[in-house]
This record gives C-alpha cells, structure tokens and sequence, in this order.
C-alpha cells in the first residue's frame, strides 16, 4: 500500500507548566488518505486541537515543543522543518478552518483581501488574478452576490457567512489536506447543517482530505469515513466509522455516544434523563500511571489503575485501547 | 455615512464647542477678583476713582457682562483677538508670531514619541524576553515618573557642563538673522533637539508601552492565529496583521493626550528659553494681560479641537467598524 496522504505517528507533544511538564499528546497515530474524512471526537481539554495545531507547525513555543514523533505529508517529514519551509505548506499543502468565525477573520481587512492575500503569497498572482479567485471562491462557498461582498468587512457579515469565508480562505490554494478544528461549534443548529453538506460538497468536488475535529457525534455518523475517539491527550478508540459508533469497544466511546440527545416524537409521561459522563477531564499534569479515563469509568478492572491500555485491534479495522475491551475479547 | 460628511459633522461639533469654550474663559476671565483697570493703575502707580472709571470705560468694562460677551465673540469671528496693553500690539498678531515655534515643538515631539515609541512597543512584544523589553519597562517608569521640567534641567546640565554638544536655549542663533532660510532650517532644528526630546519623553514611555500592550493582545488573537494557518511569514503577521489592529489605542491615546503636550509645551518652553506660546501665556499671566491669555485659550482650544477631529478621522480610516457609525 502506498503511503497515506497525511501520517501522524507516534506524536508526543508537552507543554510546560507551573504545574509541571503536561503531556498534552501522547503517542497520537493517525492517518487519512485522499478523499478520506477523519473524525476526531472527544471533550473539551482532550488534545483534538493540539493535534491540529501540531499538523500545522504551530504548537505555541514556549511553553509547547513536540518531543517525538513524526507528521509526514505525501512522504516529507513536517516535524523539525524550517519555518521558512513550513509557511511555504500553511495555507498550500495544509489549510485550517477554526472553530470561532466571529473572531478568526481580521476586522480590518475586506475579506476579498483576506482571501486573495493566501492566493498571492503561494501562487504569486497578481492582485487582479487573487481577487478574481477570491470572489470565484466566494461563490464557491456559496455566498450570494460574491463580488459584492469581496469588499465587505467581517463585521458585516454573519457567523455563518463569515464560517464560509474561512473555508474560502482555506481552500483558495486547493490544499490537499483540510483541518476543520469544531468549525460549527459557534453557529446555530441549521447553519451547522449548511456547512457540513458544504464542506462534504466541496470535498467531492476537490478531493481534499478532510481531518474533522467536533463534538457532534451526529456530524461525524454523516460525514466521517474513520473517527479517532481522544481522551486526555491519547486516542483511545479509533476505526471505520459505522463500527465505531455502532459497536464502541472504549467505555468512553459508549458513554460519549449514550450523551447524544435523542428528539422523541411523542413524549412521554416522564421526559428522558440526559446522559453525561460523570467526572471531568483530568489535569494532563497529574495522569497516573493507569487508564486515565479509569476515575470515571462505570466498567473498571483492578489493572485499570495501574497499567495503560495499548490501542490493539479489537474488531476489523477498528482499534480500542481498554482493558475491560480485552477482557471481552478473551472471553 | 461617508467619511466626508462625518468630518462635516465633527467640524460642526468643533464650532459649538470653541464657542462654549470662548464663553467659559470669558466668564471665568470676568468673574476674576481684579481686572484690567487696576492692572493698568498698578502700573501707573496708583489712580483714583475717577481715573479708573474713565480706564475701565474706555475699554468697554462699564458694559454689562452679556454686552462684553456679545462683543469679545463677534470680534473672535472676525478674527479680532483685541489689542494687549501689555505688548502693545494686536492679540492676533502676537499669537501668530509664537505659534509656529510652539506647534514646530509640540508636533516635532509627538512625532518622536509616536515613531519611537511604537518601533520599541512592537519589539518588546515581539520578544517578550529580550533586551528591548526591559529597555522599554525602564523607559517607561522613568518616563511616567520623572517630571518634564526635572528631565529637562538634567538635560540642561548634561549639555552644558559635560557634553556640550546642543544648545540649551533659544531657538536660532542671533548671528543668523540675515542668513539664508536653510541654514536658519538647520540652527532651528539643532535648538529644535533638547526640548523636543524632553517633551516628548513622556510620551515616548507611554506610548511604548500601550503599544507593547495592544501588540501583546492582538497577538493572542484568533486571527493572528488565522494569518500565520495561511502561510505568512512572522514579518508579515507582525506588521500587516497584527500592528494595524493595534494601532487604534495608540491613535485615540494620543488624541487624547495632546491637551496635556500643550501644557507640557508651556513648561519645556520656560526651562529652554524657547519663544513660543508657552512663554507668552507665562509673560502674559504675570502681567495680568486679559486679551494675550484669552487669545492664547482660544488658540490652544483650537488646536485640541483639530487635533481631536484629526484623531477621529484617522480612527476611521484604520478600523472599518468605527468607520460604521
């Protein structure tokens, strides 16, 4: 088999604290190919942005550093490269939409300057051709009246037009891989809905990987091929995604899908409780030696406080990092 | 609304406030224990009664306070300022012959303290533990702490008695008044450099540090964040991205401050000996010289007035969203 489009292996990746060193990734290994889409879901806190941020080159240094590990793009090493080199792949090879519309655009620039300014730094056209393609890619995104509002500041758009101007800016190179760290986490349900179905077009159209960072557990049923579930800076279930979500091995994975909310059609006498996973995330810089889900876990073994799980195949194509999952294996 | 029509606006706005401003220093000019007539006896060595009256009717002070007022306002448009006893000239006149030795310093100080201080502040933020960064800490406590006319004596001692390199008072060099416009230029601006830089060494700590501040903020932001996701080189973040984000702090603060770099200016004036307003308010005070003072009030409200206009337009044209309103 040929190399994936993006391979991550075994990637550390810490951050110094007053608290002392956190490890915020933990040996993290993933891939995705061409026209792939990869879920990756988890809490807030559990390193799904880390990871993105490490694809990127932009781990904050200090306090971040990755410590080991590779990220290759087609084969070339990303980790350790010059940054001279790594902008020249920023916004090329690799682009980034992020989760708050409302703020990830520059209030003083048009957001036909914005776009087109990625086009001139990696393309080298010029300012007449990048604004051309800035508004092609307007319309792209589908935003009405594109050339209109190339001239348009952020603040005079909304959070979901401004939501599709960052995926204009991001795929205005037509990079080969695209990270979308929560990128509808700010807006409202039905402009959820709008951006999924347009990223799943636009990648149709492009081809372009597609890495997927969110909560919704929905969005990734619909629109993910493999889903990598994280907890406290390691993936602890990973796989195809209809597996995943209908047969999770990780505790976890079982409690993160019992959370989703059902709509019932007629309700009952007595509403439905809402699910939650009792206990929070844990200080990255006090993970004892075990599971790190072990603390909240309803399914714990003895040796879940004293070893970590490995990620081994539970099922086809489909990893789980549990011992209570191995023990069923066994049986 | 267009840039055009909200400068019109503000130019309205200014008008009604230099006219509130002429009432105010007239009322409170009139409402003053003493005035012109006993000024002018002092000088004469003492007056009766009589002698008083015929002063204080010769110069309309007999009038009513709503008459004066009616007058001293309708002369202003007519850009009468009244006459000084004192100098023996129009107000006008002698205002106009101080102002550009006041403006060249308090502009040619604001100048400094804008460049350098913004050249530092983005330094320091760049990195925040360098070198640079303690430099503009140091200056800017100094800065807030020493006061201008003790920076200014200092400087005075350090030019004259150990490294007399620049002229410690006056603005040109009387040997040069039948010289050539350049080479009074160029004795200018060397008299120009003590009080510039004493003036403007307040300002230069504060506007160093607030840009330190605001180029720290903004570089925290998500899209500095987006800017650099794209591919573009720090210098680039730094000076596109992120500086013109910062910049409206700087740009309202100095505004702002530039009322007090006018008072700043009367106290720099007096320690260098240098002949612009400063010094005529100081003169003009001490001889109870109503018509300079009122006309140098008048002046300097002016100047803040523009100055703040000036400020306002410049915020629009750097942040679309204010530009909105």
């Amino acid at each position: 088999m040929s190399d994936p489009l993006l391979a991550v292996s075994d990637l550390v990746v810490d951050f110094k604290t007053r608290a002392g060193n956190a490890r915020v990734l933990d040996h993290i290994s993933l891939s995705v190919n061409e026209g792939e889409i990869l879920g990756i879901v988890g809490e807030s806190g559990c390193g799904k942005s880390m990871t993105a941020l490490s694809i990127m080159g932009l781990i904050p240094d200090p306090p971040g550093k990755i410590t080991s590990g590779s990220i290759k793009l087609s084969g070339q090493e990303l980790v350790g490269m010059g940054v001279d080199d790594l902008c020249k792949i920023r916004g090329k090879d690799i682009g980034m939409i992020f989760q708050e519309p409302m703020t990830s655009l520059n209030p003083v620039f048009t957001v036909g300057e914005q776009i087109a300014e990625s086009v001139r730094l990696h393309e080298g056209a010029s300012a007449k051709a990048a604004h051309a393609r800035a508004v092609d890619m307007l319309e792209a995104v589908e935003i009405p009246e594109a050339a209109t509002r190339a001239h348009a500041y952020p603040y005079q758009l909304s959070g979901g037009m401004r939501q599709r101007v960052m995926i204009a800016m991001a795929l205005a190179c037509r990079p080969r891989v695209l990270i979308a760290d929560e990128p509808t986490t700010a807006l409202d349900t039905t402009v959820q809905a709008q951006i999924f179905d347009l990223l799943q077009n636009l990648q149709d159209e492009m081809g372009t990987a597609i890495i997927m960072i969110t909560h919704d557990m929905g969005a990734i049923a619909e629109l993910a091929d493999n889903v990598a579930v994280m907890y406290a800076g390691s993936i602890v279930e990973m796989g195809k995604v209809d597996n995943v979500l209908s047969h999770p091995d990780h505790t976890y994975t079982k409690g993160l899908i019992a959370c989703v909310p059902h709509l019932s059609t007629s309700p009952g006498p007595v509403r439905e409780r809402l699910m939650e996973i009792e206990g929070v995330v844990p200080a990255l810089t006090d993970l004892g030696k075990g599971c790190a889900f072990a603390p909240r876990c309803n399914a714990v073994l003895p040796r879940c406080s004293s070893d970590k799980p490995e990620l081994i195949a539970t099922q086809e194509n489909h990893l789980a990092a549990c011992w209570a999952a191995e023990a069923e294996m066994a049986e | 609304m267009g840039l055009g029509q909200i400068l019109a606006k503000r130019i309205g706005y200014g008008l009604i406030l230099l006219i509130a401003v002429v009432v105010l220093n007239f009322t409170l000019i009139t409402i003053a224990p003493g005035d012109v007539a006993d000024s002018i006896a002092g000088d004469m060595g003492g007056a009766d009664a009589e002698v008083l009256a015929e002063i204080r009717s010769r110069y309309g002070l007999d009038q009513p306070f709503a008459v004066q007022l009616g007058r001293y306002i309708s002369s202003i448009a007519a850009l009468d300022l009244g006459y000084s006893y004192f100098y023996n000239a129009p107000v006008t006149e002698l205002i106009l012959q101080r102002l550009p030795a006041t403006l060249l310093l308090v502009f040619s100080s604001q100048i400094l303290a804008i460049a350098v201080g913004l050249l530092l502040g983005v330094m320091a933020a760049r990195k925040p533990n360098s070198f640079t960064n303690l430099i503009v800490t140091f200056l800017s406590l100094f800065g807030f702490a020493a006061p201008v006319f003790w920076t200014g004596i200092l400087l005075i001692i350090l030019f004259v008695a150990i490294w007399p390199v620049f002229p410690v008072g006056g603005m040109m060099s009387a040997l040069l008044i039948d010289a050539p416009w350049y080479e009074q230029w160029v004795n200018i601006a060397y008299h120009l450099v003590l009080p510039m830089v004493t003036l403007a060494s307040i300002y230069l700590a504060l506007y160093s540090r607030l840009t330190r501040a605001s180029m720290q903020e903004v570089l925290g932001s998500d899209y500095v964040r987006t800017a650099r996701a794209k591919g573009l080189a720090e210098n680039k973040v730094f000076y596109k991205h992120a500086l013109k984000n910062s910049l409206g702090p700087l740009v309202t603060v100095a505004g702002l401050q530039f009322s007090a770099v006018i008072s700043g200016a009367v106290v720099v004036e007096a320690v260098f000996s240098w002949p612009g307003l400063g010094t005529l308010a100081l003169q003009s005070i001490l001889a109870r010289d109503t018509p300079t003072i009122m006309g140098i009030l008048f002046f300097s409200s002016l100047v803040v007035i523009v100055v703040n206009i000036l400020t306002d337009m410049a915020l629009r044209m750097i942040d679309p969203r204010i530009r909105a309103d």
